[in-house]
């Protein structure tokens, strides 16, 4: 099987011949060429050579020219910090006042040069891979965009004392979202990771994510022409896997802060998995805990498909070496073959 | 106490602010504004801690609690009462980072809980170490979301060790979180799972440097 192939058989919760794994380790392809952060993104084609060089060393069943979040805010005028070890932030918030949000108007994603950068990545990307393995786009939730736009506190003030304001701001992102979406997949984008934080219990309790984010969730993903699959960036979702996937996503990316055999459970075959590997501890584990942390993930996910081997947040740190990527690689081949005979018979070392 | 402690934490969660205000009247009649943040504000705020800890309370309801209660405090008990808990001289800090919901929380929590404390909102390594010193602050709340901001800790320890400061480092945040023994690593002296938690650490090192 191809990466393809492989992807889309789990996504069908069946067993491929291995374990997919997506090794969202973006930022590394910066390292790759020797530039800075802010270099890397500056250029289309330095993320298509980087991403290219990554493909070729690690192995992943994913291409995934994601550049970094603030990006979409710039494309609201806003701007964006970078640094030399850590992803790219937005700088001030790009709605001052609340009163902004009355006027304020989706901005034309043909207009945005960052955001003509990703979709000339993800084009250039598919002329190299063509349908070998999925090429995955980002597109940030229109309920989870205000965090870069308002910041946190701000926000989380309007949805709660501005009910109004909070829906008009939900409606112009919809706008947004559904055509930068849209455009990457029109790029030649396989499916959108819908990265969707805010609506994690973590951040907001389930009763207010089904009068929110949910609905959100369901009017913009029934409008992108194509899969998706919903990540809440290590946020717990352990309570609302199923009201995620009555959203209609097809994939669910899951927190290592919840056990992997409770949410496939949870998940009772209506949606695929992916994560859910410590990026943190990442940059300190030696070779055999990345081993082992493949091994423990697979064990209680990877039978019968429906599962993709992944971070937990949809990026993995500048800090963790090639070294310790490359051990996940090699777990996955010695570990991640269907059928998982040894499943049945493993016994974690570190169970209590 | 425990029955209106109960009632007061429900009222929170749901954001029932005029439920949460007669509660709180209810306490004040019979004891004195301290007495009565310490034995309904301050356990009601700690069990939501421990509930988010746990995944069963919502990091949007910690937020707007320890802003109503910050409020509520406020008002019975200002800056300036006696009774305002000015030891340890305390400071917050978001060190290297730009995402400030978690410090105004710990902040928050913090006066809900009748101390006072300097906020230094965002500083770099540098400016952190000269001000702490410069204030002679004996604990150190510094709060992060980045993995790079929360290694960065480990420059502020050295330098206030460097300098015989005897600053206590409380460290909190995401990365944290997710690596248990991160904060071993990096030289702080606790860290704090929640806001909550934090006040508590405060708490008992203030029975330390007493």
């Amino acid at each position: 099987m191809n990466s393809m192939e492989r992807t889309l058989t789990t996504l069908g919760h069946r067993e491929p011949d291995r374990v997919p794994l997506f090794l969202l380790a973006n930022m590394h392809g910066a390292r790759e060429l020797g530039l800075s952060l802010r270099d890397y993104y500056a250029s289309a084609a330095n993320v298509v050579e980087g991403e290219l060089r990554l493909l070729d060393k690690f192995g992943s069943d994913c291409a995934y020219p994601f550049f970094y979040a603030a990006l979409e805010i710039e494309a609201w005028g806003g701007e964006t910090i970078f640094f030399d070890d850590a992803p790219p932030l937005c700088g001030a918030p790009v709605i001052k006042r609340a009163e902004d949000i009355d006027r304020l108007q989706p901005p034309p994603v043909e207009s945005s040069p960052a955001l003509r950068r990703v979709l000339d990545a993800i084009a250039w990307i598919k002329q190299r891979v063509a349908d070998t393995l999925p090429i995955i786009g980002v597109a940030i939730s229109p309920f989870s965009l205000p965090v870069m736009q308002l910041g946190f506190d701000r926000y989380l003030e309007l949805m709660h004392e501005q009910p109004q304001r909070f829906q008009r701001l939900m409606q112009v992102n919809e706008e947004f979202t559904v055509a930068w979406a849209n455009a990457q997949l029109a790029a030649g984008a396989t499916a959108i990771c819908y990265f969707d934080p805010v609506s994690s219990t973590t951040n907001i309790p389930r009763s207010l994510y089904l009068e929110t984010g949910q609905q959100v969730a369901k009017r913009v993903l029934a409008r992108i022409n194509g899969p998706t699959a919903t990540h809440l960036a290590s946020g717990r979702g352990l309570p609302i896997v199923g009201d995620i996937a009555d959203t209609g996503t097809a994939v669910l990316g899951v927190s290592v802060l919840e056990d992997l055999a409770q949410l496939k459970a949870a998940a009772g075959g209506r949606i695929s998995l992916l994560g859910n590997l410590n990026g943190i501890e990442m940059r300190r584990w030696t070779p055999e805990q990345a081993e082992l942390a493949v091994k423990r993930a697979i064990a209680k996910a990877g039978p019968g498909g429906g599962f993709i081997l992944s971070d937990n947040h949809g990026e993995i740190p500048f800090q963790v070496s090639d070294e310790i990527l490359l051990a996940i690689r090699e777990a996955v081949d010695r570990w991640g073959r269907y059928p998982l005979h040894w499943v049945g018979d493993w016994v974690d070392p570190d169970a209590t | 106490m425990s029955d209106l402690i109960k009632a007061f934490r429900e009222s929170l969660e749901t954001l029932d602010r005029v439920s949460a205000e007669a509660l709180f009247q209810q306490a004040l009649a019979a004891q004195t504004p301290i007495a009565a943040i310490e034995s309904l504000v301050v356990p009601a705020l700690e069990q939501m801690g421990q509930a988010w800890q746990e995944g069963s309370v919502a990091l949007s309801q910690v937020y707007m609690s320890g802003r109503f209660c910050e409020e509520l405090v406020e008002r019975v008990l200002p800056p300036s009462d006696p009774d305002r808990k000015h030891q340890p001289r305390s400071a917050i800090v978001l060190l290297n980072d730009y995402h400030a919901l978690g410090k105004r929380i710990v902040y928050s929590v913090m006066r809900a809980s009748g101390f006072e404390l300097f906020d230094y909102g965002r500083m770099d390594v540098e400016q952190l170490v000269e001000r702490a010193i410069a204030d002679r602050i004996r604990v150190l709340m510094i709060s992060v979301l980045m993995l790079p901001s929360a290694l960065r800790v480990s420059e502020v320890c050295a330098r206030l060790k460097s300098r015989d400061s005897g600053i206590r480092v409380l460290v909190g945040g995401a990365p944290f979180l997710f690596d248990e023994q991160l904060w071993r690593e990096v030289g702080a002296d606790a860290m704090g799972h929640s806001a909550s938690e934090a006040v508590t650490i405060v708490e008992r090192w203030m029975g330390d440097m007493a």
